[in-house]
This record gives structure tokens, sequence and C-alpha cells, in this order.
């Protein structure tokens, strides 16, 4: 799960991360007020889950509260990467020296969260990684004994020279390991952190991501959801307990298991079409999550056709059949269906189907090469 | 011959009493595998079905029936306890079903269950079967044969379709690995081939990857560097949207995006047969037996 720059911003705080003040905004006279509120120079970040928002524009300085109000104008309601911008963070700007990376990421080949961290932060992190691989430095954390004083202070000469900053800046290491481990995180990142003229290290962006596993034992980060910033098909289907991404093309797919979803969607490219979206029914096979799945796809304009590729392992493949029955009946479909069933309990589905009219097959190769077909077919 | 079990395998069930637990054993006891022991605290001196005993802990299954494999298929706040428990009773193979186990978990289990010299696959995988002898976990006993084809797995439904294939087309398996898909799991790629390099049963092997990491990447070095036996690899995701991205840190840390591109060109260097579509394996697997 994402959450905001505010939201993240709002844990580090709570640690003791030094972070400039700021508040939210939805119109552009909260931003007045805020940055009057505030006082001198302000920045005004758009708050969506999408990267590279100071690239869109997202991301603006004001030098007073009016202008702070017209610069907020034209970031709320704005789209960043299809996402409607609903709220502001308008926060003091600092004064910049200089810019430095700190993240934690789970690391799948030492399996362990991982600090990395650089003297060269800002918004071109990445390229550094490639093409200056020695400005950053990993430290894997062993999650029996935690972030070690002298391993955050490894961290901190790494950025600073200066023996106050890099002290400043492992105890900010050490708050942002509290933040990562107390929230159940698979992501944390400050970046910039930056010190001042005046020498302080502050932070002055923060990302977090959440791992949707730790959800349910903390109703307290969960709460931080934003359905407002989220895609409504996909908002829809999390609903519905499924998992559903959004794509270019128009053959629908409806797949149990997300490995046998992906290579549907390949195939289906392989067989000359483009697939509408990924959609993974999961395991357990309930007729509601087929009825579900329907109408997020049939939602969209863009799908000519329909494939339902399901190998039936838990999910048997009578429910998914009884499902497709219930689905057609309530919304009767207005583009061609084909349908690919096997595994478990394959014989009733396949007599239910018939007897409500449906046709089946159990090869996958030929019912992508038929829904291709038809969607190239309908889409004249 | 097979790799990690067999018909000697005696397999301890944690969550036998639960809704997943109890349908599954009776799957597995269908399909012959020695289900000896269940785990379910508080109902221990029960029997299940009449005929497997259950004990309140792991420690006392394992001592009063002599287990060696433990399957787990405990709910998700609870699993990692489940994997440390059963390692710390001295079972060897774990094999950890349960979906959505917090990732954090994970990285406490894996260095526990290493210093206790035990094997643990998954979590959130299909388990494995040595066709004809034994299946631990929920792979559908019905479309596998014996034969020799190892096949490892990150994914569950992609690998019943590739099995589903191999054994319609006369190819059977030695064993089928499902690993899992989390970030952090017990069992790599590369341990499974290992594995099957050394199994003598096993002439060739079917590997299905999946985008996201350097998994593939590195099983593909290690086929080059260590491997005498062909070795098929095929990647799901080829088409999947690239965003999704996690920060910036998900870049830096492996250097690589994980593509499907990127795997299947390590593959390629590999030496490795590339299956384009699932179906692909099975000339590519007749003509490398």
């Amino acid at each position: 799960m994402n959450i905001h720059e505010y939201q993240a911003k709002e844990i580090l705080r709570r640690e003791g991360v030094p972070i400039p003040p700021g508040e939210i905004a939805t119109t552009p006279a909260q931003v007045e007020q805020i940055a009057r509120r505030l006082g001198g120079m302000v920045v005004v970040k758009a708050q969506v889950h999408a990267g590279g928002r100071g690239k869109a524009g997202g991301v603006k300085l004001a030098k007073t509260p009016a202008e702070a109000a017209e610069v907020g104008k034209k970031i709320i309601g704005m789209h960043i990467k299809g996402l409607p911008v609903e709220k502001v963070l308008v926060t003091a700007a600092a004064d910049i020296e200089t810019e430095a990376y700190v993240g934690i990421i789970i690391d799948r080949a030492s399996k362990r969260a991982v600090f990395m961290v650089s003297p060269a932060g800002g918004i071109d992190i990445e390229e550094v990684a490639v093409s200056d691989p020695d400005k950053i430095m990993r430290l894997p954390v062993d999650p029996r004994y935690g972030l070690q004083p002298f391993e955050a202070m490894r961290m901190g000469f790494f950025l600073y020279k200066d023996v106050a900053k890099a002290r400043a800046a492992a105890r900010i290491m050490q708050q942002l390991y509290r933040a990562f481990i107390d929230s159940g995180a698979s992501l944390a990142e400050i970046n910039p952190l930056v010190t001042t003229p005046a020498g302080e290290v502050i932070a002055v962006d923060a990302k977090m991501v959440i791992d949707d596993n730790e959800l349910d034992r903390r109703p307290d980060i969960a709460a931080l959801r934003d359905e407002s910033a989220e895609e409504t098909s996909e908002l829809q289907a999390r609903r519905a307990n499924l998992t559903f991404i959004k794509l270019e093309g128009n053959v629908g797919c409806v797949v149990n298991g997300a490995g046998l979803a992906m290579a549907t969607m390949d195939l289906v490219k392989y067989y000359g079409g483009e697939p509408a979206n990924f959609l993974d029914i999961g395991g357990s096979s309930n007729p509601e999550k087929v009825v579900n799945a329907l109408r997020i796809i049939t939602a969209d304009p863009e799908v000519k056709a329909i494939l339902f590729n399901i190998f039936g392992g838990i999910t048997r493949t009578d429910d998914v059949a009884n499902g497709i029955v219930t689905a057609t009946r309530q919304n009767p479909l207005t583009v061609p269906l084909v349908i690919r069933l096997t595994g478990t309990n394959e014989q009733v589905a396949l007599k239910i189907l018939a007897e409500n009219g449906f046709a089946a097959t159990n090869d996958m190769d030929d019912a992508v090469q038929k829904v291709v077909a038809l969607a190239k077919g309908g889409a004249k | 011959m097979s790799i990690y079990i067999d018909k000697t395998s005696r397999v301890l069930i944690q969550g036998i009493t639960g809704r997943d637990g109890s349908f599954h054993a009776r799957q597995m006891r269908e399909y012959g595998t020695a289900v000896v022991a269940g785990v379910t605290p508080g109902k221990g001196g029960q029997q299940f079905d009449g005929a497997v005993p259950i004990f309140d802990t792991v420690a006392d299954a394992v001592e009063q029936t002599k287990a060696n494999v433990s399957v787990i298929y405990v709910p998700p706040p609870f699993a990692a306890d489940a994997m440390m428990e059963a390692a710390e009773a001295g079972v060897k193979l774990i094999v950890c079903i349960t979906e959505g186990v917090p990732v954090l978990d994970m990285t406490r289990v894996y260095p526990f269950v290493k210093e206790h010299g035990a094997r643990l696959i998954g979590p959130n995988c299909p388990g494995l079967i040595t066709p004809g002898e034994s299946k631990v976990g929920i792979i559908p006993g019905g479309i596998c044969t014996p034969g020799n084809v190892g096949v490892v797995s990150r994914s569950g439904t992609l690998t019943y379709e590739v099995v589903d294939q191999l054994t319609r087309a006369g190819i059977g398996q030695s064993t089928c690995v499902g690993i899992g898909g989390d970030p952090i799991n017990g069992t790599s790629f590369i341990d499974v081939l290992e594995a099957f390099e050394k199994d003598p049963k096993t002439k060739a092997i079917a590997m299905m990857g999946e985008i996201g990491g350097t998994d593939e990447q590195e099983a593909a070095r290690f086929v080059c560097d260590h491997m005498k036996k062909p070795v098929i690899g095929f990647i799901a995701g080829q088409t999947a949207p690239p965003g999704r991205r996690m920060g910036h840190a998900g870049a830096i840390i492996s250097g690589s995006a994980g593509t499907a591109a990127e795997k299947l060109e390590a593959f390629e260097q590999a030496g490795m047969g590339i299956a384009r579509r699932p179906k692909d394996f099975v000339e590519l697997l007749k003509a490398r037996l």
C-alpha cells in the first residue's frame, strides 16, 4: 500500500526526524492561509501516488501567500500520470546546502532490510547508482539485533565528514529504521536529506510503502489508505478481493493465479492480440468473485472480447462456471466470451456451461487464438 | 529417485483441523502421502479422520511419530511462528503453503530456519510432489505422472498448466517444486536446480520464472557454470506493464528492473532452451530427452 508524503512525514516526525513544518490543503484559499501561517517561502507539493511529481509540475516554490494560492490553483485538480491531485502539502521551504539519499528496502538477495545511503541525493539517484556505484553505500541490517549505533555512524560518516552532521544523520537513520519496522513497511525513503547553511540535517521529502500483508495487524496504518488516490477499477477489484491492473488492449482476461494470468496475457500478445487487463481471481473460488470480475472488465468500453482461463487446483471450475452463468444472467454480455477451463470438477463445469449455452475448451492456446480473432473482428 | 520427498517421507500437517489444512490432508492421504501426524494447539490427543493423531506441539508430534517433513496451512499471522516451531523441533523439510506472510516476519524466519539446518520451501507456494510417491502441499496429483523431468516454478497455476501439458504429451516428472513468489522465500531456483543436477532420475529441467527481482538471472548463471543437464526456461510477464516501481530503492538494490527481456537474455546467454509459450516445453524437452 502506498501512503502519501505527508502521511510518511507524520510517521517520521513522531519518531523524531526533523522535518520542516507543513499542512495539507485542498483549496487555493487553504494554501494561502497555511503559507501565511508558516511565513516566508513555501513549497506546494501534489499528494498523489505517482513518481516524478516535480517533473510533471506538481511541486512548486512560492515566495508569498498570494503566489502560493496561485500555485495551489494550478496544482489542485491537475493530473499526474492519470491520477487527479486532490490534496497538496504546503511546507516551509528549506535553505538547501547539500542533498543526500537515505533509503531502506527489503532486499531479496540478502533476505534482509537493507540501508542504502548516498551523499549524491536528489531526483537523479538512480543514475548515480549506475554511473557512480561507489557513491552508494549498502548496509544489510540483522533483524535479530536491529541497526547498531556504529553501523548508523558508519553511514553518517559516509554522508558527511563533519562529526556533528554525521551524528545527526545517524540519529535520523535509527529513527527511520524504527519507523520502517513499526509500520510494517517494505520501503522507506528520505530523498533528499538536506543540510542547511545553519548546519542542520533535515528530511525534505519522504516516501513509504507498506507491506499489504501487515495491514490486518496494524489498523492505524491501514487507516491511512486514501481510496480517492486509486484508479477506480483497481479500487473496485481490491474491494472484491481481486487483483486487477488495467492495460491498454481490448482482450479482457479473467485468470486464476498471478503466474498463469501473466502467461495468458503474454500468449494473447504472442497470437497478435493486446490484453486489456491483468486480473487474478485468486485461489478460492467463490462464484461472487467471477460476477465481480466480469462487472469490472465489462465496464471498460475498450474490451471487445473476454477470455476466461481457469486451471482448477484449489479453484473449483464448477464454481467458476456458476459464476459465469450468474453474471451473464444479471448483465447480459455485449461482447463475445471464450472459456477455457480444466482441472478440479471440470466435467461438472462443462455440463453447467453447456446447459446454459456456453461452449468451453480445455486448451489454452486454442482459447487464446479464438479470443484474439474475435477481438479483432469486433474492433472493425 | 527424486528430490526432497519420496515414499519414505513422514509428513506432519500444521493446521490440520483448519479449512484448508483438513481438505488438503485428505487429498494428500488419498494420493498416498504418509501423513503421520497433525498439529493444532488444544486438540492434542484427538484423531483426524480417525486415522491421524493430533498433537498440541510440533515437538510432541516429531518425538512420537518421527515425522521428518512438515507442511503448514496456518493463517498468515501465525505462519512465521509455525515455521520456526517446526525448525526448532528438528524437522528438516518445512513447506509453508500460507499466502500473505508479512515479509518482515520472513527476515527473522529465514536465518532461524537456516541455523537449525532445515530447508524451507515457500511461503506462498503450492508445495511439491514426487509423482507416484508423495505429495506435500496442494499441487493436484491427477495432472502429474512419474518420469524424469524436474519442474521448478515461482507460480502455482502456471506450474499446473505446464505439468498438465507435459503429462498429456507423455512426459513424466521426477519431482515438481513450487518455490513461491514472495520476496523472501526459503528455497531458491538455484537450490532446486542443484538438487536436480545431483538426482540420477532427473534428466532435464523445466523452470518457470516471473518478472521482478534477479533470481532467474542468478539461476541462469548457475546453469551455465554448474549444470550438465538441459534446462528449459520460461518467463511470465512479458507483457506486464513496467511501472509499479518501488521508489528509487527497488532499482538501485538489484541494479536491474527485473524485466522479462532481461531474464530471457540471461537464459539465452546461459545456453538454456527458451519456451516462449507454456506448450513449447513439450517439444523442447522431447528434443533433449
